[in-house]
């Protein structure tokens, strides 16, 4: 143990910095990343829906978080009988 | 057409209510017309710093539905005569808050007054969002500890998202107040310091409120403390805030730092 330690005050503050630095830069990534979800599944529905009828509820869009890259994904279910309309 | 400013802060505790109570009564004692708005519906606690709590007859949720009009329910101050309280509710819930009820009251209130302070309950349900979803500009309410500044944040993106004026494109002007600072604390690196929250939160500064048994004092008698704590360091802190939010440019004083030799030889940073 460093005898030195004993006498050097604590300072927590920088600590919280680091956390909060870091924290932050995590959290806000994943707020702007629901909100492109959020915008992704609306227009890909309102085009999807100039050609065929599809239950809004039905589209799963989402995004895998990769290293070098990420994937987008989208599934929309269409029901058998609304695909003849187009 | 006066200005809506909402004060919030995400987390609780840290000094919405007392800000807003504080920051109301500066700005009523120049003269201006303020109305102070308490958002937090069941749990409603500025007519007691504001020592109006037995004068509540009307409260903000009889006026969204129309059971009382807006005169009826406005509380004015005993000490200063421009400014007014328009109560929350104690008894019902906060799905009695409806967005076109909200929208209606802010705009007759931005006609009556020249400030309209909206103070937000904690949290980012319904509450808080409808407190901030009309106003023009924000204050948020921050204390130097982690979880406080986590959730200013947290607030800061859904004043850039989920308010009338960032759905029209527009940017909404953000504040930040800092409360309970600790100079002391902060310069021995027990707490984060000014420019530590400052560049996390990347939002202007509006004041540094220090830590000072003056609020409890003044939360006690029930009056803001910028009316019964005149001299004291928060009451200042706060009428300089309250002047900065009218448009003034002041020197930032932050609390503990003294300009003397001692500080100046060793150029300590302005914490």
């Amino acid at each position: 143990m460093n005898p030195f330690r004993l006498f050097r005050p604590v300072r927590s503050a920088p600590v919280a910095r680091e956390r909060l630095q870091i924290l932050l830069e995590y959290e806000r990534r994943m707020v702007s990343q629901s909100a492109l979800i959020t915008t992704l599944r609306e227009e890909i529905f309102a085009v999807v829906s100039r050609h065929v009828t599809i239950d809004p509820e039905r589209i799963n869009v989402s995004i895998d978080r990769g290293e070098g890259f990420s994937t987008l994904a989208v599934d929309i279910e269409i029901p058998n009988k609304a695909a003849a309309r187009a | 057409m006066g200005k809506v400013i909402v004060v919030t802060s995400g987390k609780g505790g840290v000094g919405k209510t007392t800000s807003t109570a504080a920051l109301g009564a500066a700005l009523a004692r120049t003269g201006q017309n303020v109305a102070v708005v308490d958002f937090d519906v069941g749990l409603r606690n500025l007519d007691l710093i504001m020592g109006a709590e037995r004068r509540v007859v009307f409260d903000l949720i009889n006026v969204v539905q129309g059971v009382a009009k807006l005169p009826q329910a406005l509380i004015r101050d005993k000490r200063i005569e421009t400014l007014y309280l328009l109560p929350a509710s104690q008894t019902r819930d906060k799905d009695a808050l409806t967005e076109d009820g909200v929208a209606r009251v802010i705009a007759e209130l931005r006609q009556r007054f020249d400030w309209v302070i909206c103070d937000s309950p904690a949290g980012i349900e319904r509450g808080a969002t409808l407190a901030m979803r009309y106003a023009d500009e924000a204050v948020i309410v921050a204390n130097p500890e982690v979880s406080s500044v986590r959730d200013s944040d947290r607030i800061i993106g859904l004043l850039d998202s989920k308010t009338t004026k960032a759905e029209r494109g527009e940017r909404m002007a953000k504040h930040l107040l800092i409360t309970r600072f600790d100079p002391a604390r902060a310069a021995r690196g027990e707490m984060l310091g000014i420019e530590d929250v400052l560049e996390i939160l990347s939002i202007p500064l509006i004041g540094i409120i220090p830590e000072s048994e003056e609020v409890l004092r003044a939360s006690n008698i029930g009056a803001p403390i910028t009316v019964c704590g005149r001299d004291s360091a928060p009451a200042r802190a706060y009428n300089d805030a309250a002047r900065r939010i009218a448009g003034e440019t002041l020197d930032m004083i932050v609390p503990g730092e003294k300009k003397g030799f001692f500080n100046r030889l060793f150029g300590r940073r302005a914490a």
